[in-house]
């Protein structure tokens, strides 16, 4: 019987979709190829903080399909940004919105889309003020894509930082997790699971107030799980605090409709992308009145306390199993690929 | 979706690990056979809490690991192909063939998809005529019923521009073949269950008989599986060797006739080799002669292509069991699921990945 296995060519000449989806090849891009032309340093978070008091961030939108159920790219590329300013503990003040157009697009969705963006940003309460319009040929682009940036003031006693959390701090998410990358995945490959899932897609601006006017400067990080999902962010925040994070996997909110979903094709829900809700650590003597204040808003009514930063290994984030054993929650490869069976 | 909560209780989880530990008297070495399996035990971390020395080994059973280099390198043949749409289960695009990956072939312009069912690719095929649609049909007895299924509704609606790559395995020829090994450690089986659904359990009652090891049909839950094992060593503790069906909710001593008579209609038992392990005699299936003309091997000529593997990681002896990751020098520093040498490293019921992914380190050997 012989033994045997290949070795395999590793790819290092080309971009692979798998780099874009916010795991370890995302993260060998920006560290050996972008930061370091860029000259920048220090942990990546999602939004940067400028002086003492403003925040700024940008954020492309590439989502198909553009309609899903519970939202579209128009409204998402705005959630988005004004989710990632939040995350620094910023009120959004303005916003950008630049489109790159595919040739062929029917004006009709176009204006839709619009639409809802226009509407998303009312409902923030953020004013749409400067963009851009480029057209592509037919092919050079999938129908749309949207880039939006954002400016916002930092909320008094505001000093979240994926460098800031603590040991000691309670971990809790504002909600439900992987509602957002289920709908995509339902509404993309046509999957009709019994149960429609629908976007989180939401905005997290006055919920992060709400946190900060509770527990100022006790709120040590903020995060929203999108690409890489709850797995990813834990891991950020473990890595550039250097701190362990210990999850109980049974305080995970989980839906049923995702967990099944998940179950089906073979994925992890910590894995799976999120657009509304956020993952927090609050010093313990805040966490009351933190929780408190999400629970009274209907984007943090879900609020859960799912685990704490311990004393273990710094950088590693490890969940207690359903059973009773625990094991490494690590950040995905590339792409989260549907198991065979 | 019914039977998720139910088979995920700590309570009930507790208490059957209680029996487990009140009921094995001596170590017992257990093989579960099927990659959803270790996926399982491995995430839930159930194998560290037998205690009780009770070992479990991780079997043959992944898909992605199993499938020789050989197929791999004929995918990406076909997939080059600029009139070729190459269509696959999502985690076999990593798997490492000599010269890359699909997912590598993509980057540079390959129309390689990820399919959820194979009737997509039919349908990818029905709305690209002027392409040819290939689909890579790998897998145990679970997925070989889809696929031949597909194979029946391609011919029935006259689809010709799909043909399928075929290289599905059989579990009881590998079963057999790792109980003919000298060194096997193996005592008792936990069977597939989903694959168990399709063929049923009568080709295990030989098998139980002739080596004298218990086999216990057994589910994917954690609960499943805690059940399973405490099933398999009540009988080695009774002296017992007996098929067992723990997994009573989805698997009939009969199995899934309709299931059965697609494969064998479409399908027959050829000789396989297995990533890893070698050349088993009737251990796979190939396209029957009645539908030799949906063989993407023969449609693009690349059944002379043959791949010789080096030797370079253990992959062999951690699919026969003898071994275990952590025991090989490679894992978690040249191989990893970012860099896998082997198949193991690739899926997440591979062997080698699902341990990396639980964060086990060399401190467990």
């Amino acid at each position: 019987m012989t033994l045997s296995c290949p070795v395999p060519r590793v790819e290092t000449e080309r971009v692979l979709l798998g780099h874009g989806s916010g795991g370890q090849l995302m993260a060998e891009l920006l560290t050996e190829v972008i930061t370091p032309e860029l000259g920048l340093t220090g942990p990546l978070e999602d939004a940067a903080l400028i002086g003492l008091d403003q925040v700024f961030s940008t954020d492309s939108y590439v989502v198909t399909p553009r309609f899903f159920p519970g939202g579209d790219i128009g409204s998402l590329a705005v959630h988005g940004t004004v989710n990632d300013l939040a995350m620094r503990g910023a009120r959004p003040i303005a916003l950008s919105l630049a489109y790159i157009i595919e040739e062929g697009l029917p004006i009709s969705e176009l204006r839709e889309i619009t639409h809802s963006a226009a509407a998303a940003a009312r409902a923030v309460g953020v004013p749409i003020v400067t963009g851009d319009t480029k057209v592509v040929g037919r092919g050079a682009a999938d129908g749309l894509y949207i880039t939006t940036t954002g400016v916002g003031v930092r909320l008094r006693d505001a000093w979240p930082s994926a460098v800031s959390a603590m040991r000691g701090d309670l971990v809790l998410v504002s909600g439900p997790i992987g509602q957002h990358g289920i709908s995509i995945l339902s509404a993309r490959e046509g999957l009709g699971f019994e149960a429609e899932v629908f976007s989180d897609s939401r905005p997290l601006h006055e919920l992060v107030a709400a946190m900060i006017a509770a527990g100022g400067a006790d709120v040590h990080a903020l995060r929203d799980p999108t690409r890489g999902g709850l797995a990813g962010s834990l891991n950020e925040i473990a890595a550039a605090s250097e701190v362990c994070v210990e999850i109980v996997e049974a305080d995970v909110p989980v839906p049923a409709p995702v967990a099944a979903a998940c179950d089906l094709l073979g994925l992890d829900p910590l894995h799976v992308a999120n657009e509304g809700c956020l993952v927090a650590f609050v010093a313990p003597a805040s966490v009351d009145a933190v929780v408190a204040a999400m629970r009274a808003l209907p984007e943090g009514a879900g609020t859960t306390i799912i685990g704490e930063v311990t004393h273990g290994v710094p950088g590693r984030v490890l969940a207690h199993t359903l059973v009773g054993s625990s094991r490494v929650v690590d950040v995905l490869v590339g792409e989260q690929l549907p198991r065979i069976c | 979706m019914k039977y998720l909560q139910e088979y995920r209780d700590p309570v009930l989880a507790r208490r059957l690990l209680a029996e487990l530990r009140a009921t094995a008297t001596t170590p017992w070495t257990i093989m579960e056979v099927c990659g959803g399996q270790t996926h399982t035990i491995v995430r839930q971390g159930i194998d560290e809490l037998l205690l009780a020395g009770i070992r479990m080994i991780h079997g043959p059973g992944c898909p992605v690991c199993v499938t020789p280099l050989e197929t791999i390198d004929k995918a990406l043949a076909i997939a080059a192909r600029p009139d070729v749409i190459f269509t696959s289960y999502g985690d076999m695009l990593r798997v490492p063939g000599t010269s890359g990956d699909l997912l590598s072939l993509k980057a540079r312009g390959a129309d390689v998809r990820v399919v959820y069912t194979p009737l997509d690719a039919v349908r990818i095929a029905q709305e690209n005529p002027g392409r040819e649609v290939v689909f890579l049909a790998v897998g145990f007895e679970t997925t070989a019923p889809a696929n031949a299924m597909t194979v029946l509704h391609a011919a029935s609606t006259g689809v010709t521009n799909f043909s399928v790559l075929v290289s599905h395995v059989l579990v009881p020829p590998a079963i057999t073949a790792l109980m003919d090994e000298p060194d096997t450690q193996v005592q008792a089986f936990l069977a597939a269950g989903h694959v168990c659904a399709v063929m049923g359990w009568t080709e295990y009652e030989p098998i139980a008989e002739k080596y004298g090891v218990p086999v216990v049909v057994t589910g994917f839950e954690p609960l499943d599986l805690l059940e399973g094992i405490l099933m398999a060593v009540r009988q080695l503790e009774q002296g017992r060797a007996e098929v067992e069906n723990q997994y009573a909710r989805a698997v009939r001593r009969s199995g899934n006739t309709a299931a059965r008579d697609a494969m064998r209609r479409v399908f027959q038992v050829t000789d396989r080799t297995w990533r890893g392990i070698g050349p088993i005699k009737a251990s796979g299936l190939a396209l029957s002669p009645e539908f030799a003309r949906y063989d993407a091997e023969t449609r693009f000529a690349v059944g002379d292509l043959v791949t010789r593997e080096s030797p370079d990681c253990i992959a062999g002896d951690i699919l026969r069991g003898t071994r275990v990751p952590t025991d090989c020098a490679a894992y978690g520093r040249t191989c990893t699921p970012r860099t896998p040498l082997g198949a193991p490293m690739v899926s997440s019921e591979g062997t080698c990945a699902a341990f990396f992914n639980a964060g086990r380190t060399l401190e467990h050997r």
